[in-house]
């Protein structure tokens, strides 16, 4: 049975910070979650929907953040706890719902669980959420480690049902996609009836009809921030804020989630606990001000350690302003000064530098011979670029789709948009990809370079976008190119899943998150059913993809080419080759041949190297796939593909 | 080993992305939190996995949750799946006192792989391995793994060598008992088989 449905009380797991928040929704008797997948945030509904069935929960990942939260304010008006979840991009997405729901609040708690990803490891941006927290009048609490992970995310349900406002719980990937021990506590009993009341008047948010109009907009935000001074009442109190270090600290470091471990970390190695002091907190908005004000009157110095944003320091320094004639003038170091850095992740050894400057201390992790040595070994390695795995359907897509636009010969470019996909910038995708911005932006920026042509533009542009991108925002940037008669060609990269974050199942599919049958939505239907041509070719079918893309281009007007091939990584494909591939080294003429070496220096595909002492391409057999591309290249016929039996 | 051999125990294990690096770090961990440690473990996985180097860092305590990140110098012990990814780990978090184990078969980067780049030779990285550590082995973990049929069991392998390397308090039977609470029976035995295997390598 899954750890996540013990129900040993006091019982201890190695939890991922992920795991973590999904137990703590289970303590709070959330019924409904839905979210779309993003990383770091992803297995908080993968967990949930795995274990749906045994609790009688309704878990689905949302064709995007927006729908996400609509469908737990759904079961939140309807008197069910809920929780939606998104990386740091989503509330992006989620916000206009989410700006309309601060005008009603909630009836059953719900939280909006957003998992950033500082210093931008698996993202294209770095984004700070909590901001969010103060433009929609929201409160905002973040765990400092696993054990709160699940505390505070079953707080958060309670607390936004008592306050009937959403509450934002936000992680970091360091407390996400990490893991620790996590005591958990007890599962309750839930009888949830799901019942939307909305008989009442309006105006009445508890029994009356949920709406957000012009003349409700005073009256709906007088409520909210109601809610929010009771919010700082509770805040001042919680367990959740907690200090430790000497009363009279000669610094005062506050910060919160991950970052409070990197603080405790660099203060214990530094061995420097008798002169700073650490206010961790978990409630980051509204500050609670009667604790934040009774710990700066207990010190000179400040230093906030935060990322990836400058958001508590400035509300620090707000709140110091105001009570600057109780405490005193305090002297702040962090973003601002300098301090720490304003961009990236931060780390204990981050920390560290900080405190060293500030505090004039001498600290060396190791003697100095050995850090020259260290050095020097730094340049004995080479770096490892992105690449597409070995057997990846997008290498051979870009492959084609480069060489389309090659024999095309009118300077045509690609543009991308979020997932494995966006390796096309770099030369694993032969550099094709040409604009890379946000999910389905790929074709809404084709369809605007497709409509240039009355400017003289005359280059052929492409977008590609994957099977789960398509349903998430490129939907209706194809309507507009279709209606548009915009002059594009749309590359679907149908891999069957949503495979960055690790095969969600999306609209297109025949399985559901909790494993139901549903009924999959076809992408090339939808595609015809909107007025545009399509085409379908498996990408491993390298000559065939080309002709067919080489068509398609040539052709005015909004076009699609669908290529589908599973992805290599995906359960029902992986470590199951189809070809065994092999090198035929009498046939393999290397720098002789004129193919410039193309499967090892063009295709570049992690199983096949050039073994230069005998001067030839070489199969890495634990690598390579057996996908069969590299062979359908080589122009000497020397790689050769045995069906496996 | 009976007890930690200081506290927090900092382990890194890295790779390439893809050869299990999380698997591997989730299953000492599960092992250790058996016998009562506290283990935190911070990871990364998403876009770097894809060819990427990447790195579990499991700190093991009986205090509590420590930082997901180790600080640099601060490695007691570094576990490698691939040869020039441990003198990388090295170079950053290794000290006079750091241990290591790698296994000794390359991935070559892309662009490696392309000719545009230069993996170095093994001896160079031995020798670079030896200068930053107080021990150090090198064992062919994939290939023992092909011998056993498939290279997925190089990760049971390096585990089984951390064992034989008796710097953390675990044992066989620990093994046994995660495979246990993890695995089918069916698989149980060509893994104890792999854990084996591992511990003999680093005994010899």
């Amino acid at each position: 049975m899954s750890d996540l449905l013990d129900t040993t009380e006091g019982a201890q797991h190695l939890f991922m910070g992920n795991e973590s928040i999904a137990r703590g929704a289970l303590e709070a008797g959330v019924s409904v979650a839905a979210g779309y997948p993003g990383t770091p945030s992803s297995e908080i509904i993968e967990r949930l929907a795995g274990i749906a069935g045994k609790r009688n929960l309704y878990v689905e990942w949302a064709v995007n953040e927006k729908v996400a939260t609509e469908i737990a304010a759904a079961a939140s008006f309807s008197g069910l706890r809920s929780i939606c979840t998104m990386k740091q991009n989503g509330i992006h997405v989620a916000s206009d719902f989410l700006l309309h729901l601060t005008g009603t609040g909630v009836r059953g708690g719900m939280v909006v669980a957003v998992c950033e990803d500082p210093g931008a490891l698996s993202s294209q941006n770095e984004a700070d959420a909590r901001f969010f927290a103060k433009m929609l009048e929201v409160p905002l609490i973040e765990p400092g480690d696993f054990q709160e992970a699940k505390d505070m995310l079953k707080w958060a349900v309670e607390l936004s049902e008592e306050l009937k406002t959403f509450i934002i719980f936000r992680s970091v990937t360091r407390m996400s996609h990490a893991s620790g021990n996590v005591r958990i506590g007890k599962l309750p009993d839930t009888k949830p009836a799901a019942y939307y009341n909305c008989k009442g008047p309006l105006l009445d948010f508890a029994t009356g009809p949920m709406i957000t109009g012009p003349g409700a907009v005073g009256f709906a935000r007088t409520v909210q921030q109601g809610r929010l001074k009771r919010a700082i009442e509770l805040f001042e109190t919680s367990p959740f804020n907690s200090y430790a270090g000497p009363e009279k600290p000669e610094l005062l470091v506050v910060t919160s989630s991950a970052c409070s471990l990197y603080s405790k970390e660099a203060v214990d190695i530094m061995g420097i606990g008798d002169r700073v002091g650490i206010l961790k907190l978990g409630t980051t908005w509204p500050l609670p001000p009667n604790l934040v004000k009774s710990r700066l009157a207990s010190t000179e110095k400040v230093l906030v350690v935060e990322e990836p944003q400058d958001f508590m320091e400035e509300n620090l320094k707000i709140l110091a302003a105001e009570c600057v004639t109780e405490v005193g003038a305090k002297t702040f170091f962090g973003k601002k000064s300098g301090h720490i850095p304003s961009q990236g992740e931060l780390s204990p050894d981050l920390v560290v530098s900080a405190l060293k400057t500030i505090l004039a201390v001498a600290y060396e992790p190791v003697p100095q011979d050995y850090a020259a040595r260290m050095f020097s070994a730094m340049f004995k390695t080479p770096g490892r670029e992105l690449t597409f795995c070995p057997g990846c359907p997008h290498r051979a897509s870009f492959l084609s789709i480069h060489n389309a636009l090659a024999l095309d010969d009118r300077d045509g470019f690609v543009c991308g948009d979020v997932g494995c996909y966006g390796i096309g910038v770099l030369p694993a995708g032969f550099s094709t990809v040409k604009t890379n911005f946000s999910m389905g932006s790929g074709l809404g920026l084709a369809t605007g370079f497709g409509k240039l042509t009355q400017f003289g533009m005359t280059q052929p542009v492409l977008a590609v976008c994957g099977d789960s991108t398509f349903f998430h925002a490129v939907m209706p940037a194809l309507v507009d190119a279709v209606h548009h008669k915009a002059d594009v060609t749309l590359v679907v990269l149908d891999n069957s899943g949503t495979a960055m974050t690790g095969f969600q199942p999306h609209p297109g599919l025949t399985k559901d998150a909790m494993g139901f049958t549903s009924p999959p939505i076809d992408i090339e239907a939808v595609c015809r059913a909107m007025g545009a041509e399509v085409a379908v070719s498996d990408p491993f079918d390298v000559p065939a993809t080309e002709k067919t893309l080489l068509t398609m281009i040539k052709k005015p007007g909004a076009k699609v080419v669908i290529l589908r091939q599973i992805c290599a990584l995906s359960p029902e494909k992986r470590a199951k080759k189809k070809y065994d591939m092999s090198v035929d080294s009498s046939l393999c003429i290397g720098e002789e041949c004129g193919c410039n070496r193309m499967c090892t220096r063009i295709l570049r595909c992690p199983g096949i190297f050039w073994d230069s002492e005998n001067k030839t391409a070489k199969i890495d057999e634990v690598i390579c796939a057996g996908c069969g591309v590299c062979a359908s290249i080589c122009p000497s016929g020397a790689i050769r593909k045995a069906e496996v039996a | 080993m009976k007890e930690l051999a200081k506290d927090p125990y900092n382990i890194i294990i890295t790779g390439v992305g893809g050869q299990g690096n999380v698997t591997a770090s989730r299953m000492l961990a599960g092992m250790l939190v058996s016998k009562g440690y506290s283990v935190t473990i911070g990871e990364t996985f998403g876009a770097s996995q894809r060819g990427g180097s990447v790195m579990s860092h499991v700190r093991v305590s009986k205090q509590g949750a420590w930082s997901p990140q180790i600080p640099k110098g601060k490695a007691d012990l570094v576990v490698s799946l691939e040869p020039s990814e441990a003198v990388k780990v090295l170079a950053v978090y290794g000290n006079p006192n750091t241990q290591s184990l790698s296994n000794d078969r390359p991935i070559y980067p892309v662009r490696v792989i392309a000719g545009d780049d230069r993996y170095p030779d093994m001896d160079e990285i031995r020798a670079t391995i030896e200068g930053l550590t107080s021990r150090s082995f090198m064992i062919p973990a994939t290939g023992e793994a092909l011998k056993l049929g498939n290279p997925v069991f190089q990760n049971v392998i390096m585990i089984g060598a951390v064992g034989g390397m008796d710097v953390l308090p675990i044992t066989g039977e620990d093994f046994r008992a995660e495979l246990g609470r993890k695995m089918s029976k069916d698989k149980a035995a060509v893994n104890l088989k792999a854990y084996e295997i591992g511990k003999s390598l680093v005994r010899g």
